[in-house]
Formats: structure tokens, C-alpha cells, sequence
């Protein structure tokens, strides 16, 4: 019984927050999406590179590395987050960038969580391109970077999906934005770190269940529309 | 061997990475030094009432231009957050940790800004029969029947100011937490928030010590049917008190800290925190220590925050103490 009205009433209170244009949520949904666009940004400038060069493979290593980063997806965010706690905090090694509890910080870590993500996906994907042609690359292309091009043009679905599941996985993570971030909220700060996940954290520990419900379906909104989109695009690139 | 494109390539990513930090990490410390912030660790009993955030920081900011960044955390997470230079100034409730961070020359200056009273709830029916009983007595009861009846007891086993008041009464009814309680098996541990706690005693229709303001907040909500079986006796007396960072330890903003305390003990902030609740909960929240300490009256109530809250016989000992606090006032 009791459930179920949660449910209903985070519904209507989602329909109505998003209806109404409230300007809280509207900013901690912003500053979610930028935060963790951020972190893919920064996450992607590094991992589709290396997830190409696992792809393409043909050196010593590569199983292993590949196994790694795999096995790596499974990192769990509170100890990560303690990590990276330890690393940012002003008496540890990155302390004077003075990153802890700043939206840059929490990027910093999402983009360190989602980068396995992203290299194994993208590996898969170029492992994925048809053999021929990757092989036909290889041989007409005077260099290897020439042919990861080539193939990168070819697996370029897969690198989409592999990005996007790192933006899934960031923006619905809560361990990292909470440690590193400490969901701050200063009216009209730019500084602040309250973002969807530890939104939604607080208010259920407040008790107050139908608005972190309202919080939640806006968070899967977000992620719903952004597949949409990119499933659009990837479609008119077929 | 590596191409020169490759070369290009590795140099172009490095540069971009470092240009996307550095321009954020550039514009976030600006902001920083043209906007006036100051960093306060907090223990989320305070900070899951709303208090802080809704009342505190507007009105502080409203009258000094400075933000106040509240970080919730339990009071041993807020101290070790302390501990690391992440704050600069902590907002707690539980003594002796409190003397310990005094002592190893992380705070100075401490001050207590307001007082209110645990209350052990449980089940409505009361299995153990502890309804009005002292909070020593009624522990003792439930260690005793809890063998042989249904009876459970959750703990937050997290450090917290709260679960450090656990710890105590558990002593003053003769059991040590470590070493008598922890093993049974009607002992619960969750490990976690008030909230939480809460909610999980709820379901194992457990007793649990919680604070009051987390307390009202979820009946008020109706998420729990627990009920207060145990709110008096001076051993529930719950003393928060506000510590800033020694400057001399760690390179902080201990004026901010300092101004952000004496607004904290002015007789309008008092008057703020009293308030507090009252319309939303029907209930008051916090009371302002204040002026208890002045004029030492109520003298019950003094005489328990000495007792719970004082160290060394006092506020804060001379030896802990960076500029004449008081003077500043």
C-alpha cells in the first residue's frame, strides 16, 4: 500500500516538477548532465584510443590488458571514491588543485570510473569490425595508424555505445559524487555539487520519499532521451 | 617503433586533458578567492533537519556575503574529513572524539551552540517494557530479556555522535559495547544513517537510540510507526558544538571559521536555532545553549551539558584556545 503511493505520488510530483520548470531541479539536473558530460569528455579522450589499440591487438600483452580493463568495469564507486578521496584531499598528493567537494572533482573520478568501461567496449567493437577488413586496412594502409582510422570509421557504432554507456554509468552513480562532490548546495554558488544521484540520496534520508522518486524518474528521463537520440543517430549512419 | 601521427596523436591528448582540467581547475579556484566561501564538515544530525542548509546558510550569507558549504557526514567522518584540511570548521556532538581532535592540535577555539536529548524508541507494544524507565535501566532490561524474548536492538555501530552516546549508556548500565553487547544475537548492526536505522528498526520492529530531529522527521513523513519509550534522564543530553581548524596545523580560513562561530553564538542566530522546527515538526528541535551556559540556568540543564559537553571542566581549556575567543565577540 504504502509503496504504491510512493510511487503514484513521485509520478505526479516528477510530472509536476518537470511541468513547472522547477528551478532546482532543473539546475541539479543541468549540473548532473554537465558533470558527468565532463567526465565522458575526459574519460573518451583517452580510453577510445587505447580501447582501438586493444582492438586491433598484435602485440604482446593484449589479453591481459584487455582482461584487466574488464575486470576493472566491476570497480565499486565507494572505494574508488576513497581513493580518489585520499588522492584530492589538501593533505594528500593532488590536494593542491584544490579538486575535493568542486564539480571537477567528481568529473575527474567518473571519468576514472567509466574509462574501463569505455576501453572495453570500444576493444570489443574494433575487434568486432569484420576481420577482411581490418586485415585489408592493415595491408593497403602504409601505417597502423592509417588502418585504426579506417577501422574506427567502420566500428564507429560501437565506439558511440561504448560512450554513452560511460555517460550512463556516470550520471547514475552516487558513491563518487557523494564522497568527492558532499552534495553542496549554496543558493546561487557556482560551486555547487548537488547532483541527481546524491539528490535523491538526501531526500531519502530526510524521509521524504516522493520527491527522491521524482528526482529518480527524471534521472532515468535524462538517460532515456540521450539513448533515444543516439539510437536515431546511429541508425541514420547505418 | 611509433609513427609520427601516433606521436601527434599522444601529444594532442595530453595537451586537450590538461587544457580541460587546468581551464576548471582555474575558474573553480577563482571563484573560490573572488566569492567568499567558507567549508564546514557537519554531523548529519544537524544537517538532515534542514537546519543548515534552509536557515543557517541563507541567513549567514545574507548578512556576510560568504557561502557556507555544509558537507554531511556522521561526527567521526566530519572529523577525519577535518583531520585531512578539507574544512574549516566542524559542527559535532560527541565529547570525547571532540577532546581528541582538540588535543592532537587540529581545532581550536570550540564553542557549544546548542543542546537536545536522544530518546530511545521501539516498537509500540514495547516488548521490553522500558516506558519511562531511565535510559541506563532500560538498556539493562533489554540486555536482559532479550535472550529469551523477541526483542532487538539496532545499532548504527558507525562512529557517530550518536552511536558514541550508544557506546556510553551502554556502559553506564554496566555492559561494554565491544566486548558484551556487539556478539548477541538480538543485536543488530546497520552501519549506516539515523535515517536508515531507523526505517530497518522499523522493519525488525527493533529499539534503537536515535535523535529526536531525524526522529520527528520520519513519523511526521508516517515511514515509521516506532515510538518514544525513553526520553529523559541526563544521560541522553546531546551537546553540539562547533570547532574551527587551527590555523596553525592547517593553512585554512580560520577568520571566516571564527566569524562563522560568534554568528552561530549570537543571541539572534540562538534565537534561529530554538525556533527551528517548530512550525514543520510541531516540535522544537534544537535549544539554544547559549545562554544556559551564561546564566547557568535552567541549572539541571547546565549542569547536564557540563557533564555531557564541558571538557576539562570547561567549553574549551585555555591550552586549546588560538586568539581570545572571547574578545571577539
Amino acid at each position: 500500500m504504502k509503496t504504491v503511493s510512493f510511487f503514484g505520488e513521485g509520478v505526479t510530483e516528477a510530472l509536476h516538477l518537470i511541468v513547472t520548470g522547477d528551478p532546482v531541479v532543473f539546475t541539479i539536473a543541468l549540473r548532473s548532465i554537465y558533470v558527468s558530460g565532463i567526465a565522458t569528455l575526459l574519460a573518451s579522450l583517452w580510453s577510445i584510443p587505447v580501447g582501438v589499440h586493444l582492438g586491433l591487438g598484435g602485440f604482446r600483452g593484449v589479453n591481459f590488458l584487455r582482461n584487466l580493463f574488464s575486470s576493472l568495469i566491476g570497480m565499486p564507486t565507494v572505494v574508488l571514491g576513497l581513493i580518489m578521496y585520499l588522492l584530492l584531499t589538501p593533505k594528500g598528493p593532488l590536494g593542491p588543485l584544490n579538486l575535493i567537494y568542486t564539480p571537477l572533482g567528481i568529473s575527474l573520478a567518473q571519468s576514472l570510473l567509466i574509462t574501463p568501461i569505455i576501453i572495453t567496449f570500444t576493444a570489443s567493437s574494433i575487434e568486432s569490425v569484420e576481420n577482411d577488413i581490418r586485415e585489408l586496412a592493415i595491408t593497403l594502409g602504409a601505417s597502423k595508424f592509417k588502418s585504426a582510422i579506417t577501422v574506427l570509421k567502420e566500428g564507429i557504432n560501437g565506439v558511440i555505445l561504448s560512450i554513452v554507456s560511460g555517460f550512463n554509468r556516470a550520471i547514475a552513480e552516487l558513491g563518487l559524487a557523494l564522497i568527492i562532490g558532499g552534495n553542496i548546495m549554496v543558493e546561487n554558488s557556482g560551486l555547487n555539487t548537488r547532483v541527481l544521484t546524491t539528490a535523491i540520496n538526501m531526500y531519502t534520508v530526510r524521509g521524504e520519499f516522493n520527491i527522491a522518486i521524482a528526482l529518480g524518474i527524471i534521472l532515468l528521463l535524462i538517460v532515456l532521451i540521450i539513448n533515444a537520440l543516439t539510437n536515431t543517430f546511429r541508425r541514420e549512419k547505418l | 617503433m611509433k609513427s609520427k601521427n601516433e606521436r601527434i596523436l599522444i601529444t594532442g591528448i595530453i595537451l586537450l586533458t590538461i587544457i580541460t582540467i587546468g581551464a576548471i581547475t582555474t575558474y573553480q579556484n577563482n571563484y573560490r578567492k573572488t566569492q567568499n566561501t567558507i567549508t564546514i564538515s557537519t554531523t548529519t544530525s544537524l544537517y538532515d533537519t534542514g537546519l543548515l542548509e534552509e536557515k543557517i546558510g541563507p541567513t549567514f550569507q545574507e548578512k556576510t556575503e560568504i557561502e557556507t558549504r555544509f558537507i554531511p557526514k556522521g561526527t567521526g567522518d566530519a572529523i577525519e574529513d577535518a583531520r585531512q584540511g578539507a574544512s574549516d570548521l566542524i559542527l559535532v556532538h560527541a565529547k570525547e572524539p571532540e577532546r581528541k581532535f582538540l588535543e592532537d592540535g587540529h581545532g581550536v577555539n570550540r564553542k557549544i551552540i546548542a543542546y537536545n536529548f536522544f530518546t530511545i524508541v521501539g516498537p509500540s507494544d514495547d516488548p521490553a517494557g522500558i516506558e519511562g524507565m531511565k535510559p541506563a535501566e532500560a538498556l539493562e532490561k533489554i540486555y536482559f530479556k532479550a535472550d529469551n524474548e523477541n526483542i532487538i536492538w539496532a545499532s548504527r555501530d558507525d562512529k557517530s555522535g550518536t552511536n558514541v552516546k550508544e557506546i556510553g549508556l551502554w556502559e553506564s548500565a554496566g555492559y561494554s559495547y565491544e566486548e558484551n553487547v556487539k556478539d548477541e544475537n538480538w543485536f543488530r548492526s546497520t552501519g549506516t544513517g539515523m535515517g536508515k536505522t531507523l526505517m530497518v528498526s522499523d522493519t525488525l520492529e527493533a529499539y534503537t537510540l536515535a535523535d529526536m530531529g531525524t526522529y520527528l522527521s520520519y513519523t511526521k513523513e508516517n515511514h515509521i510507526d516506532l515510538e518514544v519509550h525513553v526520553d529523559e534522564g541526563k544521560e541522553l543530553t546531546n551537546v553540539y558544538a562547533a570547532i574551527p581548524i587551527n590555523p596553525k596545523t592547517h593553512n585554512k580560513d580560520f577568520e571566516k571559521a571564527l566569524k562563522f562561530t560568534n554568528w552561530l553564538t549570537s543571541e539572534n542566530t540562538q534565537e534561529l536555532i530554538g525556533n527551528y522546527g517548530k512550525e514543520e515538526f510541531g516540535r522544537q528541535l534544537f535549544h539554544p545553549a547559549v545562554k544556559v551556559l551564561e546564566e547557568k540556568d535552567p541549572e539541571n540543564v547546565y549542569n547536564w551539558i557540563v557533564e555531557y559537553g564541558f571538557i576539562e571542566g570547561t567549553e574549551c581549556p585555555e591550552k586549546y584556545r588560538y586568539l581570545n575567543f572571547y574578545d571577539n565577540r
